[in-house]
């Protein structure tokens, strides 16, 4: 430990403005969602929940929510299941050109969404697939595969693949190892990324943006609610994805924390 | 047909099987072909070759060269799912998400074996290794020795052909590791199943072993019941690995033999008895008192060092040589054995 109030002082000198930086917009924001009045501005009048009131009887939010929440688990489920067999393929198997896989799986994760998006669109249009939801659906999944790859993927260590050797040679088939060893030992890392693929999902704009048409998930709802200039309904709608996003966010770090159980040695 | 009812009359043959790992040779054309129901013991070094044989049989490394076959039945190609062997792993691999019982009866469950039934021979297989009524206990509450238990139950339930177990007591400390070996044997005859264990502990070898095999650099050295293999080992390295013996050219001593393996205890230090035969000159370059015998290293006049185990009461004035005292040395008879290689 460092010596006394000299560390504690620094400490607080350059993490203090840093939260502050990050944290104040949106504390700003979730205040005046119950602003009791026409402009989210100072001084705070209220509180008041009557935006709230107004944005659940609005079909379009509702509807929008939903798209957004079917859409954010539809897409997170498939590309964690897709994401843990190619992890579970390319770390168990003798694969050729593994190296080479792998980086084709991950390199999504430094290009643009706008570029991805639009790559869909293309190829969505060039092979008569319209602008729906489901569009909007399996671009998340494209979207969210390298990052479930790479969650799991590290999880894969040579404890794990000698419990799935010693299933092997206790009868299991493949599928069987897969379900009954694989799965259930890496549930923590499968779960973990699931989360995290429903954060980033639950509030991507750009893709589903491209992609939808007449139903439109939450984000892209809000951005046209902003055309209209702000007002403290805008303000309520974003502290309601908001609150889900950081729910599932410290979900995700509980999990990842507390890793799968593992066998402690046996001595 | 043993006591549990199924078959288990096979032999286990190993035939040229040669493991080659890029440039290093694991395994140098071995041979070998064990009865139906036999103990063995692979009994070496590390690097000896010993674990990648167990390995080989396992079915979880491909031999270079050669077959493996049970009951004449080549399965050299079979994956470990499909071959009627079951092994207790080193780190024992329990799952470790599973109850006792559920771990115990993995085997069964992926055979589609009706659950009541697995149950029935779960709780069997626990009491044969003396755990009886820990079915329900999660692994992680189970100790060392009794995750080993627990290994070698999961193992035995699906009534493998030959059991195989790799360095299976090498995490227990020694008075658990003797007493599983009692039990291990105990098992074993009851059962009149193979077992294949892999050790490099030659007391564990010599306690358990129908057949031991003793095994160096990829090759056997010498293989066969454990007080043939210490009293007449074939080749140095077994000479001096399970007996601790020295080795000096046979015209040391006028024997016809190229090397002849000197046993420990046979060697006396200073005035020689009747019949034993004279060694000449030594240099002693230290001495262990080990209270039932004093271990003694010296250098021969010949330049090998020698190393003898002897009674505290033979000791001239029961006194404990020092490093660097000079000694007459001569040996019984009996310890005198002509080495093939």
């Amino acid at each position: 430990m460092r010596t006394g109030w000299k560390a504690a002082l620094t400490r607080t000198l350059v993490l203090g403005p840093l939260f502050v930086f990050i944290y104040l917009p949106v504390a700003v924001l979730v205040l005046f969602s119950f602003h009791d009045g026409m402009v989210p501005v100072p001084p705070f009048e209220g509180p008041s929940l009557q935006w709230y009131e107004r944005l659940l009887s609005s079909d379009r939010f509702t509807n929008a929510a939903w798209a957004s929440v079917v859409v954010a688990l539809a897409s997170s489920a498939l590309a964690t299941l897709l994401a843990t067999l190619a992890a579970w393929g390319l770390a168990r198997h003798r694969v050729p050109g593994r190296r080479w896989i792998e980086g084709l799986m991950l390199l999504p994760l430094a290009v643009s969404y706008l570029v991805v998006g639009l790559g869909l669109l293309v190829a969505f249009s060039a092979v008569g697939v319209g602008k729906s939801l489901w569009a909007a659906g399996i671009g998340h999944v494209v979207l969210n595969l390298p990052l479930a790859f790479v969650v799991v993927l590290g999880q894969f260590d040579t404890q794990q693949a000698r419990l799935e050797r010693a299933a092997r040679d206790l009868g299991a088939s493949e599928s069987q190892v897969f379900w009954r060893i694989t799965v259930p030992q890496l549930r923590s890392a499968i779960l973990a990324a699931f989360l995290l693929c429903v954060t980033f999902s639950w509030d991507e704009f750009i893709v589903a943006f491209l992609l939808s048409a007449f139903d439109p998930t939450l984000p892209v709802v809000i951005l046209s609610m902003l055309r209209t200039g702000l007002n403290p309904q805008t303000n309520a709608a974003g502290t309601l994805v908001f609150v889900l996003s950081l729910l599932a966010a410290v979900l995700f770090e509980l999990l990842i924390k507390k890793r799968g159980p593992s066998e402690p040695t046996g001595r | 047909m043993n006591p549990q009812g199924d078959d288990i009359g096979t032999r286990l043959t190993i035939e040229g099987v040669s493991k080659r790992f890029d440039s290093t040779v694991a395994l140098d054309t071995v041979s070998a072909d064990f009865a139906a129901g036999s103990y063995v013991v692979l009994l070496g070094p590390s690097g000896s070759g010993k674990t990648t044989l167990l390995s080989i049989l396992g079915g979880f490394t491909a031999p270079s060269t050669g077959r493996v076959l049970l009951g004449g039945t080549d399965i050299t190609e079979l994956p470990p799912a499909r071959r009627p062997t079951a092994t207790v792993f080193q780190d024992y691999a329990l799952f470790p998400h599973m109850t006792v019982g559920d771990n115990v009866g993995f085997g069964l469950s992926v055979r589609g074996v009706p659950k009541a039934q697995i149950a029935e021979r779960v709780q069997a297989a626990l009491r044969l290794v003396g755990l009886d009524g820990f079915a329900g206990r999660p692994i992680t509450a189970a100790s060392g020795g009794q995750r080993q238990r627990i290994a070698l139950a999961r193992a035995l339930v699906i009534k493998p052909t030959v059991l195989l177990l790799d360095e299976p007591l090498g995490a227990l400390d020694l008075s658990l590791r003797r007493q599983m070996q009692d039990e291990l044997r105990r098992i074993q005859r009851a059962q009149g199943r193979s077992f294949v264990h892999v050790t490099h502990d030659q007391e564990e070898a010599m306690a358990i072993a129908d057949v031991v095999v003793i095994m160096n650099a990829g090759r056997i050295e010498d293989m066969g019941p454990p007080q043939r293999v210490y009293e007449r080992p074939r080749t140095r390295f077994a000479a001096r690995f399970l007996g601790e013996s020295s080795v000096l050219p046979g015209a040391a001593l006028g024997e016809a033999a190229a090397h002849v393996a000197l046993r420990p205890e046979a060697l006396v230090i200073g005035l020689a008895p009747t019949g034993a035969r004279a060694l000449g000159d030594a240099v002693v370059q230290d001495a262990v008192y080990q209270g039932s015998f004093v271990r003694i290293g010296l250098r021969h006049a010949g330049g090998e060092r020698l190393l003898a185990k002897v009674d505290p009461r033979n000791l001239a004035g029961g006194l404990v040589p020092a490093p660097g005292d000079a000694v007459t040395l001569s040996v019984q008879p009996h310890g005198v054995v002509p080495l093939e290689d």
